[in-house]
């Protein structure tokens, strides 16, 4: 079972730049959370406070009653063994070959023998189809191996929380929805907590059970997925909706012109929400939530169309 | 605005500080269990592997041009006799520490700042820390003592490979007489001289590979960090090193009194 997250009132900036403030949240356990935001958000900044990488100004991340933002390096160290983490280009060992990369973890922390790693090493290699690529060192791959490769690495210890920086950037669409289809298999599987950071609005919509938006250095909405895909919040319903009418604008939040130039322009209706993604064995995951579950709890109407099974993945706008 | 030059001002004091902490971090991590052996090793062979040959061709022309130089000025004081012990005073106190700190900062120590800086911006340092590994422990210790190990081996070979460049000038080029040059080795250079000139490449080892290290670790800003770091930990070493061997030199010669002929 996974372990929660509890964010209060982080802040962080570099410098006099502040990156965002007063951040709370509670990723709840063994639930899959998407963190969107504009680019430039800080929302790699966000996932490496929450692994303690970076020393938030205020605030507290709290992971089993340890406070990663206060706690001494040695307790980080042993939190950290619950984590696993997916960075942005795998971050692989250039000079290991992929299976010592993927054994790496094993070898440092476990007593295991030899065959012990291989056993295991092999079985991630083939949940992430990676069997025959083991002794090809990271710079022979494509970035999509890479990535793939990172998640391998990143399981192999059983992680109680797994975070994924940006898991679909620079992958094709049939890859992502590979990868996507992965995250939610291997949640139903080892049930740990997952929080994804992206910007790709496809994998918003249909993978998660909460999501969160970080814009203008601020946490604008976090709650469960029905709640900001039925949103009529400008912000969340722009970007969910990937639209260019609402707050923001090319390089930052859009101008007081711009806004006003915009006022009396027709927003297109909210696009249907789409049904979840479900785990490809059809069993239903521990924190899966029946399709309308909540905007009926909540009295809140689904745009039309909604969670209609032969509707395409494809979204509006 | 007096606050930002007041923090540009103070800002060499916040480098040298984190650098400070950051060898305190290493001597720490120095004894803490278990010990990379294989790292060691492999890093060991690594940098002497990359350190050997550039050092032994200095050391020819090091050893040569303090026999030339010597040789010519002695001759005019009519002590040839003493050649062979001045140039070995010459070598073992001082060109082979020095021989071996350019070798180590500009061969070792630039290696060891590019290999960590590419680490550090692929990620790849991050990556070890999340896995729960310290890269301090698991990367930069090693590397230290790597470093001072082959710093001392350095230290003897450019000695050896100096002194015989210096009797090969003297007794070919100079025509001195070979027994006179062996048998006045002892006449000015004593045993505490290699003990300092090992002494000497053990803590400037220690010291090109802290700077290489902490150098490396902290690059940002993509490739060209990278390239950055390496440079400025050259430089640095560098400055560091020829500062050390003065301080040294001067601790030395009041510790342990000059024989005299």
């Amino acid at each position: 079972m996974g372990v929660e997250i509890k964010v209060e009132h982080l802040s962080k900036s570099f410098g006099k730049q502040l990156i965002w403030g007063d951040v709370t949240l509670t990723v709840p356990a063994g639930e899959i959370c998407v963190m969107l935001g504009p680019s430039g958000t800080g929302k790699s900044v966000f996932l490496k406070t929450l692994i303690g990488l970076l020393k938030p100004d205020q605030g507290s991340v709290v992971i089993e009653g340890t406070d990663i933002a206060t706690c001494s390096e040695k307790e980080l160290y042993e939190i950290r063994k619950l984590f696993g983490v997916l960075f942005q280009d795998g971050a692989m060992f250039g000079s290991m070959n992929l299976y010592d990369n993927v054994a790496f973890p094993l070898r440092e922390h476990t007593k295991k023998s030899e065959s012990e790693v291989r056993d295991i090493v092999m079985e991630k290699m083939d949940l992430v189809g990676l069997v025959g690529a083991e002794d090809k060192l990271p710079g022979e791959i494509s970035g999509g191996m890479r990535k793939r490769a990172g998640l391998a690495r990143a399981l192999v210890l059983e992680p109680e929380i797994v975070l994924f920086d940006e898991p679909d950037s620079g992958l094709d669409p049939v890859r992502t929805a590979f990868l996507n289809q992965l995250i939610v298999d291997l949640n139903a599987q080892i049930d740990a907590t997952f929080l994804i950071v992206t910007h790709d609005i496809n994998t918003a919509r249909t993978v998660p059970d909460n999501i969160g938006l970080l814009y203008h250095r601020h946490l604008a909405m976090f709650g469960p997925r029905e709640m900001l895909l039925s949103s009529e919040e400008p912000v969340v319903r722009q970007f969910l909706n990937a639209q260019r009418v609402g707050p923001i604008g090319m390089s930052e939040e859009k101008d007081a012109d711009e806004l006003e130039a915009e006022k009396d322009q027709e927003l297109p209706p909210l696009p249907p929400i789409p049904l979840q993604l479900e785990p490809s064995n059809g069993i239903p995951r521990r924190s899966q939530r029946p399709p309308g579950e909540w905007c009926r709890m909540n009295g809140v109407t689904p745009p039309p169309g909604s969670f209609d099974g032969n509707m395409s993945m494809a979204t509006g706008g | 605005m007096s606050s930002l030059t007041a923090s540009r001002a103070l800002a060499p004091v916040g480098t040298a500080g984190k650098f400070f902490a950051f060898g305190l971090d290493v001597i720490r991590a120095l004894f803490r269990r278990p010990f990379q052996l294989r790292e060691f090793i492999q890093q060991a062979w690594f940098i002497a592997s990359v350190t050997i040959i550039p050092t032994a061709l200095v050391a020819i022309p090091f050893g040569a041009v303090i026999a030339l130089q010597v040789g010519g000025l002695i001759k005019q004081f009519g002590a040839q006799s003493f050649t062979g012990s001045a140039s070995v005073l010459a070598v073992v106190q001082q060109a082979a520490p020095i021989g071996t700190a350019l070798l180590i900062a500009g061969a070792g120590g630039s290696a060891i700042a590019a290999d960590l800086g590419a680490r550090k911006i692929r990620e790849e340092l991050d990556a070890m820390m999340v896995l729960g590994i310290d890269p301090i422990q698991r990367l930069v210790v090693p590397r230290v003592l790597a470093a001072m190990l082959v710093a001392v081996f350095l230290n003897g070979m450019v000695s050896v490979v100096g002194v015989a460049g210096g009797y090969f000038f003297n007794v070919v080029l100079q025509d001195g007489t070979p027994g006179a040059y062996l048998a006045s080795f002892t006449a000015l250079s004593q045993l505490p001289d290699l003990w300092q000139g090992m002494a000497k490449a053990l803590v400037f080892g220690l010291i090109a590979a802290i700077v290489a290290c902490y150098k490396g670790m902290n690059a940002a800003g993509g490739p060209k960090g990278v390239g950055d770091a390496v440079n400025e930990s050259v430089v640095v070493t560098f400055i560091l090193l020829f500062i050390v061997n003065f301080v040294m030199s001067a601790i030395y010669i009041q510790l342990v009194p000059p024989k005299t002929g």
